[in-house]
C-alpha cells in the first residue's frame, strides 16, 4: 500500500491508513517471525518493537495534524468489515502503550538471559501488543471482542512464563475470569446486534440516540460494562489481579499492569462515552464512581499492608484504577463545556500517568528482585542503596502514583478535585484525599529502605540497558506529563483556550 | 530592563540551582572536585542573577516566567518585593550553608545524594518565594517537603529514618490540606495570581463562610511546615538530621516556606483588611501568640543544644505570623524583618551548634562548660545570635521586636506587648544560662568526642567561617538597619505597596 502506486485520495486514504494498519500489522508479523526463529527471536523483537513504536508515534502525529481518522479498510472482504479509527483518546493511549512497549522490550533485552525465556517471551510479547493495539485503533464491537481475547489468552500465557506454581495457578484463574468476562461482554454485543443489526460504533451511537431508551440497551450496557469491569479490575472483581500481576516476571507485570488492565477501563470509556451517554443516569455513573472509591481505598490498604513489592505495585494498581473510575460521575454530573473538557483530559493524563508511572515502578522492582533474590519489603535495605538510579526509579515512579506534583497524575488530581467541588460531589475530595495519603504511606514504606547504613554505592547508575528504560519511563511521567500536558487537549480536540472554572 | 530577560530571569534562577543539582546525583562518590564546582556554581549564579532583580524589582520592573502547564493551569514565577525578600534570604544563606556543608561531610558517606537533594530543596524554596499563584506554590511546596526528606533521612540511622518518617507523616498531610484549599478556592475565583493588596475582597457576603473554612485548611497546611502549636511536633523529631540541614530546615527552607505562606495568603490572597474583616487576623494572632509561649518553655527544659534551639525555632517563627496577624504597615514590617533576621540568626546558632558536635562532640547544654576559651571565634558568633533571639539591641531580633511592639499598640492589641515580654524573658531563660556556662565555666578535663583539625584555628576553616559571616551579618543588619537595601528598608517597601501607601 505505498502512496505512489494510487490516484490521489486513494493516496491519502492509504498514507492514513498506513500508519493504523503497520500499528497492528507489525507485531502480528513479528509474533509469527518470532515463533519461526526462535533463535533471532531478541533481534528480530527489537527491530518490530521499535518499528511499531515509529507506527504509533506516526497515528499519533496523523490524528494531530488531521483529526480524527475511520477507516474501513479498502480491498477487504466487505463482510468481514474491519473498522479502524483513531480519535485522540484513541491516539494517545497508543502513543502510550506502545512507548511503554518500547521501553518494555529494551528492558526485556536484559531481564530474560536465559535463550529458553526470551524464545517463549518475544512471540507472546508481541502478540499481546499487536492485540493491545488493535484494541485501541479498533472501530467495531465485534472486532473489539476479537481483539480482546487476544489480550487475555497472551496476557495470562505471558503471566505464566516463569512456570512457577504460584504464577500458574494465578494465571490460570486469570484465564478463567478474563473468558467469563469476555463472554459477558460478547452477550451484550449480541443483544445490541439483534436490535439494531449492526456493530459499528458509530452506527449503533446514532441508533440507540434515536430510540426510546429500551431494557434491552439496560442490559447489554450492563452485561458488557460488567465483562470488562472484571477485566479492568475494578473492585470488588479484581480478586484475580494482585496474584496474576505479581508473580509475573518483571517485564510482564509491566505491561500487564500499565496497559493491558488500562485497556479494559478504555473500551468502558469509550462504551460510556460514545454509545451509551444517552440512556445512562447519574446513578449507574454514582454506583461505577462508588466502586471505585472502594477501588482506592480498599487498593491502598492492601498495598500498605503488603509484604512483597511486586505485591504493593500490583494492588496499587486496583487502587489507581480506582481514580478513574471517580471520573463518571462528575462527568455525567459536568454540562458540556470547558469543565468537562478539563474532567476528560484529567481522567486521560491519569491514565497516561500511571501507565508509565505503573511500568517504571514494576521494572525497577524487577531489578530490586534480581539483585536481591527476592522482594521482601522489609529486607531491601541494602538493595536499594546498591542502586541508585533503580531506587531513583521507585521514587519518581512513586511520586507519580501517590500524585505529587509536578507528576501528571498531580494535575489530574488537581482537576478531579475541582470538578467534585464544582459539582458539589465533595466526597470524591475525601476519597481521594484519604487515598493519597495511603499511597504515599506504601510508597514511602518501600523508599524508607534506602537509607541504611549500608555501604555507599560507586555509581548511579550500574545495569543501563535495565535501569535507564525504567528511569525514562518514571521520568515522563513526573516531568513531562506533569509540566506539559496542554498538548494532551489539543490532542483530544477540546478547547485549549478555556480555563475551568 | 530587556523584555525576553524580564520572562526568563524566574524560571532561570530556580533552574540555577535544580541543573546542577540534578547533574550532582550522577556525579561519582570520590569526585570531591567536580562536586563542590558543580556545587558552588550554581550558588554563586544563583547569588548573581538574584542580584539582577533585586535592581530590577527595586526600579519597579514586572519580572515574571509563565508556562502553561494545562489550559487554565499556569505555573507562574513572579518577582515582586515580598518574594524578592524571602528569595534572596535563601540564595545568599544558601551559598554559606553550601561552603559549610562541604567541610561538615568531609569524609562521610552519600554525598552525591546528599548534595543532589540539598539543591533541590533549595530550588524548592526560591520556587515558593517566586511562586506567582497557589498552584505554583502548592507545586513547590510539595517538591520542598519532598526533597527534603533525604536529608532529614541521611544518616541512616534508626532514629533518623524514624524521624523522616514523622516529618514526612507531617509534612505530606498539611500539603494535602494546602491542596484542597488551593482548590476549593480555584473552584470560587477561577485562576488567579497573587496580587499585592488581595485578590478576594470582592467576595459576595453568602460566600465568606466558604472562605473561612479555606482559610482554615490553607492556615493548616501551612502552620504544619511554620511548626504552629499543635502543629510543631515533626521539628524536634528531625533533629536528627545534620547540622547543615537543621540550619537549612529552620533558618531558609522548611519552617520559613510556612511562615511565608502564611504571609502570602494574608496578604497577597485575602488582602490583610479584608482578612481582618473577617475575623481571620485574630485567630491567627492567638495561635501564633501561643505558639510563641509554648516554644519557648519547652525549650526551657531542653538539655540537647540543637532540640533546644529546635523549639527556639518553634516560638521565633511564630513573630513573623505574629507581625502578619496584626493589622497595620508596622506590624508588618515587623514581621516581614524577621523572616530575614530570624533566618540569620538561627543558622548561625546552628553553625555554631553543628561545630561544637563537629570539634568537640559536645551535643548538650550540660557538656558546654567552658567550651567558650577552647572555640572562642564560634562562641562569639554563638553569642551574637542568641543575643540577637533575645533581643538585645543593635542586634537585628531587637529590630524585629522593636516593630512588632510598635506595630501592637499602633493596631491597639497591647495585650501582644505582654507576649512578648513574657517570650524576651523566656528567651533569656534558656540562652543566657548556656553563654555563662561557655564563658564562666571552667574548661572540663577532657571533651566528649575531640577532633583535632591540621588548621591554625580552633576548627576547620570552612565550619569556622560561616557562623562568624552570620553574626557579622546578625550586626550589620541591626546597626545598619536604616541603609538602602537592608532587609528594614525592603520590608518597608513591602508594607508600603501591601497598603498602598
Amino acid at each position: 500500500m505505498t502512496p505512489e502506486s494510487a490516484f490521489d485520495s486513494a493516496a491519502l486514504d492509504n498514507l492514513l491508513a498506513a500508519p493504523l494498519v503497520l500499528a497492528i500489522m507489525l507485531p502480528l508479523l513479528g509474533s509469527a517471525l518470532t515463533t519461526a526463529l526462535p533463535r533471532l527471536a531478541p533481534l528480530l523483537g527489537t527491530l518490530i518493537a521499535v518499528g511499531t513504536a515509529g507506527a504509533a508515534i506516526w497515528t499519533t502525529v496523523a490524528v494531530w495534524t488531521r483529526g480524527p481518522i475511520h477507516l474501513v479498510l479498502g480491498g477487504w472482504d466487505p463482510s468481514l468489515a474491519i473498522a479502524l479509527r483513531a480519535d485522540g483518546m484513541a491516539a494517545a493511549l497508543v502513543l502510550m502503550a506502545n512507548l511503554v512497549g518500547l521501553a518494555i522490550s529494551v528492558y526485556a533485552l536484559g531481564y530474560f538471559r536465559a535463550p529458553d525465556r526470551a524464545q517463549s517471551f518475544w512471540p507472546l510479547w508481541l502478540l499481546l501488543w499487536a492485540a493491545l493495539n488493535g484494541l485501541f485503533l479498533a472501530g467495531d464491537l465485534f472486532n473489539l471482542y476479537v481483539m480482546l481475547e487476544l489480550l487475555g489468552l497472551a496476557a495470562a500465557a505471558l503471566g505464566a512464563l516463569t512456570g512457577s506454581r504460584d504464577a500458574i495457578t494465578a494465571n490460570l484463574r486469570y484465564l478463567l475470569v478474563g473468558l467469563v468476562a469476555s463472554l459477558t461482554y460478547l452477550f451484550g454485543v449480541a443483544l445490541l446486534y439483534t436490535a439494531y443489526g449492526t456493530l459499528d460504533i458509530g452506527l449503533l451511537s446514532s441508533a440507540i440516540a434515536a430510540d426510546e431508551p429500551s431494557p434491552l440497551d439496560a442490559a447489554a450496557l450492563t452485561l458488557m460494562v460488567a465483562g470488562l469491569a472484571m477485566k479492568s479490575a475494578l473492585f470488588p472483581l479484581h480478586f484475580w489481579l494482585p496474584p496474576a500481576h505479581a508473580s509475573a516476571p518483571a517485564p510482564v507485570s509491566a505491561a500487564l499492569s500499565a496497559l493491558v488492565v488500562k485497556a479494559a477501563f478504555y473500551l468502558i470509556l469509550r462504551l460510556w462515552l460514545d454509545l451509551f451517554e444517552p440512556i445512562l443516569d447519574l446513578s449507574a455513573s454514582m454506583l461505577l464512581g462508588l466502586l471505585g472509591a472502594g477501588a482506592v481505598l480498599w487498593g491502598s490498604w492492601q498495598a500498605l499492608r503488603a509484604e512483597r513489592l511486586k505485591l504493593l505495585a500490583a494492588y496499587s494498581t486496583v487502587a489507581q484504577i480506582g481514580y478513574l473510575f471517580l471520573f463518571f460521575p462528575l462527568l455525567a454530573a459536568t454540562p458540556p463545556g470547558p469543565s468537562r473538557d478539563n474532567l476528560l483530559a484529567a481522567l486521560l493524563l491519569m491514565a497516561l500517568t500511571h501507565g508509565f508511572a505503573k511500568a517504571g515502578f514494576f521494572m525497577a522492582a524487577g531489578l530490586v528482585q534480581t539483585n536481591a533474590g527476592h522482594d521482601r519489603i522489609d529486607d531491601l535495605g541494602g538493595t536499594a542503596q546498591r542502586l541508585p538510579a533503580t531506587t531513583f526509579a521507585i521514587a519518581l515512579a512513586g511520586s507519580a502514583l501517590i500524585g505529587l506534583p509536578p507528576s501528571g497524575s498531580f494535575i489530574g488530581k488537581w482537576l478531579l478535585m475541582q470538578g467534585a467541588i464544582e459539582t458539589g460531589q465533595w466526597w470524591w475530595v475525601v476519597v481521594g484525599t484519604l487515598g493519597t495519603l495511603l499511597s504515599a504511606a506504601y510508597i514511602f514504606r518501600v523508599l524508607s529502605r534506602a537509607f541504611g547504613l549500608e555501604p555507599t554505592p560507586i555509581k548511579f547508575v550500574t545495569d543501563a540497558r535495565a535501569e535507564v528504560p525504567a528511569l525514562m519511563l518514571s521520568l515522563v511521567s513526573v516531568a513531562v506529563l506533569g509540566l506539559a500536558s496542554g498538548p494532551l487537549w489539543t490532542l483530544l480536540g477540546l478547547n485549549a483556550s478555556g480555563g475551568g472554572a | 530592563m530587556n523584555n525576553s530577560l524580564a520572562t526568563l530571569l524566574p524560571g532561570l534562577i530556580v533552574l540555577s540551582s535544580m541543573v546542577p543539582g540534578a547533574m550532582i546525583f550522577l556525579v561519582r562518590e570520590e569526585s570531591h572536585l567536580l562536586r563542590t564546582v558543580l556545587n558552588l556554581f550554581g550558588a554563586v549564579l544563583k547569588l548573581l542573577l538574584v542580584g539582577v532583580m533585586v535592581w530590577a524589582v527595586w526600579q519597579g520592573n514586572e519580572l515574571e516566567s509563565r508556562l502553561v502547564i494545562a489550559p487554565g493551569l499556569e505555573l507562574v514565577l513572579h518577582a515582586d518585593a515580598l518574594s524578592v525578600l524571602f528569595a534572596t534570604l535563601s540564595t545568599v544563606l544558601w551559598l554559606i550553608t553550601t561552603i559549610y556543608a562541604i567541610g561538615y561531610l568531609e569524609h562521610s558517606p552519600n554525598r552525591s545524594r546528599f548534595f543532589g537533594f540539598f539543591s533541590l530543596c533549595v530550588s524548592a524554596t526560591v520556587g515558593i518565594a517566586l511562586a506567582g499563584n497557589l498552584l505554583t506554590f502548592v507545586i513547590f511546596y510539595e517538591i520542598l517537603t519532598l526533597a527534603t526528606y533525604p536529608l532529614v533521612a541521611h544518616r541512616g540511622t534508626p532514629e533518623a529514618t524514624r524521624g523522616a518518617k514523622i516529618y514526612l507523616a507531617y509534612t505530606l498531610t498539611g500539603g494535602l490540606l494546602l491542596l484542597v484549599g488551593a482548590v476549593w478556592l480555584r473552584t470560587l475565583t477561577g485562576p488567579v495570581d497573587f496580587v499585592e493588596g488581595g485578590v478576594l475582597s470582592g467576595m459576595p457576603p453568602e460566600l465568606h463562610g466558604q472562605l473561612i473554612a479555606i482559610f482554615a485548611l490553607l492556615l493548616a497546611g501551612l502552620g504544619v511546615k511554620a511548626a504552629i502549636v499543635p502543629l510543631h511536633g515533626w521539628l524536634p523529631q528531625s533533629m536528627v538530621a545534620p547540622a547543615p540541614v537543621s540550619s537549612l530546615l529552620h533558618a531558609v527552607a522548611v519552617v520559613k516556606a510556612g511562615a511565608f505562606g502564611i504571609v502570602r495568603v494574608v496578604y497577597d490572597v485575602y488582602g490583610v483588611t479584608f482578612a481582618s474583616e473577617l475575623g481571620l487576623l485574630a485567630v491567627l494572632s492567638v495561635l501564633a501568640s501561643v505558639t510563641i509561649v509554648y516554644g519557648s518553655l519547652m525549650a526551657m527544659t531542653q538539655d540537647g543544644l540543637k532540640t533546644r534551639l529546635a523549639y527556639s525555632t518553634v516560638s521565633q517563627v511564630s513573630y513573623i505570623a505574629l507581625g502578619a496577624s496584626l493589622l497595620g504597615p508596622v506590624a508588618t514590617i515587623g514581621g516581614l524583618v524577621h523572616l530575614v533576621h530570624q533566618g540569620i540568626m538561627k543558622i548561625t546558632l546552628f553553625f555554631c551548634a553543628g561545630n561544637y558536635a563537629e570539634t568537640l562532640g559536645v551535643h548538650k547544654v550540660s557538656q558546654m562548660d567552658g567550651v567558650g576559651r577552647r572555640m572562642p571565634w564560634t562562641t562569639l558568633a554563638f553569642t551574637v545570635g542568641a543575643l540577637g533571639m533575645i533581643g538585645i539591641p543593635p542586634i537585628a531580633g531587637f529590630v524585629s521586636k522593636w516593630y512588632l511592639g510598635l506595630g501592637a499598640v499602633e493596631a491597639e492589641q497591647h495585650w501582644v506587648l505582654l507576649i512578648l515580654a513574657a517570650s524576651t524573658m523566656l528567651n533569656a531563660g534558656y540562652f543566657l544560662p548556656i553563654l555563662y556556662r561557655a564563658w564562666f565555666r571552667p574548661l572540663p578535663e577532657a571533651w566528649p568526642k575531640e577532633h583535632v583539625f591540621d588548621t591554625r584555628f580552633e576548627t576547620m576553616g570552612a565550619l569556622l567561617w560561616p557562623p562568624v559571616i552570620t553574626a557579622v551579618l546578625c550586626l550589620v543588619a541591626g546597626l545598619l538597619a536604616a541603609a538602602p537595601f537592608s532587609p528594614l528598608e525592603w520590608a518597608q517597601l513591602i508594607a508600603k505597596r501591601e497598603y498602598g501607601l
